[in-house]
């Protein structure tokens, strides 16, 4: 190879990294930085305050409870999904495999309405819910629904891989040791998925954490009741409340950060 | 009988695997199933074993009908071709698995551990982890952790096929010996004929999903009951439309009664042994000879020998062969 193509490459690799650094810097650093900046402008005192002001601190809750009733349905759903699709043939299965999908290509808003549709208030199921005490819409089930819903396909498709190359082998050999479905599941089978299955669970929940769609819809954005931290910080937002609204998103950005290094960690410990 | 398959059959799809096939495993018996790839033989052990289910038949574990039985009811002790060691465990705990399972004391279960990794030559290695260790050394793990469970019969899956050539050797005499030591009947699948003349007692060839023949080693050489038989379990030639072993030809210098001419083709010197390839009315066959007689027939391409079958020399007519 002459000189010249040596040098042309190194200007094109030079060149390439540029324009991906610039991409990233208008788009995300900039943003973010000045999220950050606006937050911290006036020193910790006021993102403190902003933040433990009783209307912060029960969207915090609120989101806090969602996201954990979330993260477990779809723990148990995408394990249970997982092996069903990798491990069992019947009919059917594909259809499943092409659904568990699904969520990721409907839009949130679009999965709030058809929520509202079905359990609102003057839908036979949601009326029927509605009389034995049980309010789905505009309440804390109804937003828990929604968010399994968004992030349901996480697990499933965090785990089956990891599931396919583990192979059956395994579990075959301690079943003729003697043991059990359960058995064979909680000593072979989990412990061989169980960095995927954090990787899932923590996708899931930077997923359940940062839910602003669907959430928006179901739960009628009542303050202080129903708001999580996305909606506290629109709301806020919208009220010219800037230092809370700021405080709420770097909270929230810091959450990300936070499950981008978790996931970061269970992806090496898969190699 | 600790194992009786009575008339199994199995399909995968439209794909038949086993045809009515009926084996007999004799109690403290060390059986070979040995056929050509996908003649059906995997399938019929994980069927002995539990881990797939039969179409249609029976098969009896210790005079009980384990049909329906599921694996981990059945006491039998299954070895994988790839080991299927529990990566996340240590050996000992590997080991340990099944006795864990049946909630034996503590105490026993490491005395247990310790005399099968002492059986299986792993002592000093109880506490690595499958991926620290060599080929050979997870299949004896895998070995211990089924016999540890005391199964009423060991089932092995190809054992020895992923391992290289000299340790498969080493642990063929090996299980051979263990087996002397330990009596538990035992089953191993392999396409190795001479693996499984040199460790079986028993032979049972699979080909195309049924039984062609069940017998003792000797049984199967000496007398196959057909071509296919024949030439799986050991070197065959073709002469004057008979299937013959080429150590059961005479290589003449002059013509004799029953002999016939041939045409040196090739000589190929294998120490001891003599590969003799012949010409005969234009068809190829060989001979095997020792380096003694190659060298008092002065043996040159080209020249022309006297073959003959040796008179107590068994053999099968070849027709039936190309359909096999």
């Amino acid at each position: 190879m002459g000189v010249a193509a040596v040098a042309e490459r190194g200007v094109t690799r030079y060149a390439l990294r540029s324009v991906a650094l610039a991409y990233l810097t208008v788009l995300l650093i900039v943003p973010v930085g000045l999220i950050v900046w606006r937050t911290f402008g006036a020193g910790l005192g006021p993102f403190w305050d902003a933040l433990s002001a009783p209307s912060a601190l029960h969207a915090l809750r609120v989101t806090v409870v969602v996201a954990a009733w979330a993260v477990a349905l779809n723990t148990v759903f995408g394990v249970g999904t997982a092996i069903l699709l990798v491990r069992h043939d019947f009919p059917g299965r594909r259809l499943l495999n092409a659904l568990v999908d699904l969520p990721m290509a409907v839009s949130p808003v679009v999965v709030g309405l058809a929520l509202i549709l079905v359990y609102g208030r003057f839908a036979p199921a949601g009326g029927w819910l509605e009389a034995i005490g049980i309010q789905v819409i505009f309440s804390v089930p109804g937003m828990v629904l929604a968010t399994v819903f968004i992030s349901l396909p996480l697990v499933v498709r965090a785990v089956a891989p990891v599931l396919e190359e583990l192979g059956e082998e395994q579990e075959q050999a301690a079943r003729t040791l003697g043991a059990g479905s359960w058995q064979t599941f909680r000593r072979i089978t989990l412990p061989g998925i169980r960095w995927a299955l954090g990787y899932g669970v923590v996708l899931c929940l930077a997923r359940a954490l940062g839910e602003y769609g669907a959430v928006a819809v179901v739960s009628g954005r009542l303050v202080d009741q129903t708001q999580t931290l996305t909606l506290f910080v629109e709301e806020r937002f919208q009220n010219f409340d800037q230092p809370a609204a700021f405080a709420a998103s770097t909270a929230l950005a810091l959450l990300a950060i936070v499950t981008l290094l978790l996931t970061k960690l269970l992806r090496s410990k898969d190699r | 009988m600790a194992i009786e398959v009575r008339n199994v059959s199995k399909s995968f799809g439209p794909t038949p695997v086993l045809e009515d096939v009926s084996v007999d495993v004799a109690a403290g018996s060390l059986t070979a199933l040995l056929g050509p790839s996908g003649g059906g033989k995997s399938t019929l052990l994980r069927i002995i074993a539990g881990l797939e289910y039969p179409d249609a038949g029976h098969v009896i574990i210790s005079g009980r009908d384990a049909t329906a039985l599921a694996p981990q009811r059945r006491n039998v002790g299954f070895v994988f071709q790839h080991y299927a060691a529990f990566k996340h465990m240590s050996v000992f705990d590997n080991v340990a698995f099944g006795l864990q399972i049946r909630k034996r004391p503590k105490a026993e279960i490491r005395r247990r551990v310790a005399e099968l990794l002492e059986l299986v030559h792993l002592e000093q290695l109880a506490n690595r982890f499958p991926s620290q260790l060599s080929g050979g050394q997870r299949q004896r793990m895998a070995l211990a952790r089924a016999l540890a469970v005391e199964p009423e019969v060991l089932l092995l899956d190809e054992p020895f096929g992923a391992l290289d050539a000299q340790v498969r050797k080493e642990l063929r005499t090996w299980l051979r010996r263990l087996h002397d030591e330990v009596h538990v009947t035992t089953v191993f699948v392999t396409h190795d004929q001479e693996e499984a003349i040199e460790v079986a007692d028993t032979i049972v060839v699979l080909a195309g999903g049924r039984v062609e023949q069940a017998g003792s080693p000797h049984e199967l050489y000496e007398h196959p009951a057909n071509p296919f038989v024949m030439s799986f379990l050991g070197p065959v030639t073709r002469i004057d439309g008979r299937l013959v072993r080429p150590h059961d030809l005479d290589v003449l210098p002059g013509p004799e009664r029953d002999s016939i001419p041939a045409t040196v083709t090739r000589i190929t010197r294998l120490g001891f042994e003599v590969r003799l390839e012949v010409s005969v009315d234009g068809s190829d066959a060989w001979a095997q000879v020792t380096r003694g007689r190659a060298d008092a027939l002065d043996l040159e391409p080209g020249g022309t020998v006297h073959i003959r079958v040796h008179p107590a020399a068994r053999t099968l007519a070849a027709e039936t062969l190309a359909a096999v």
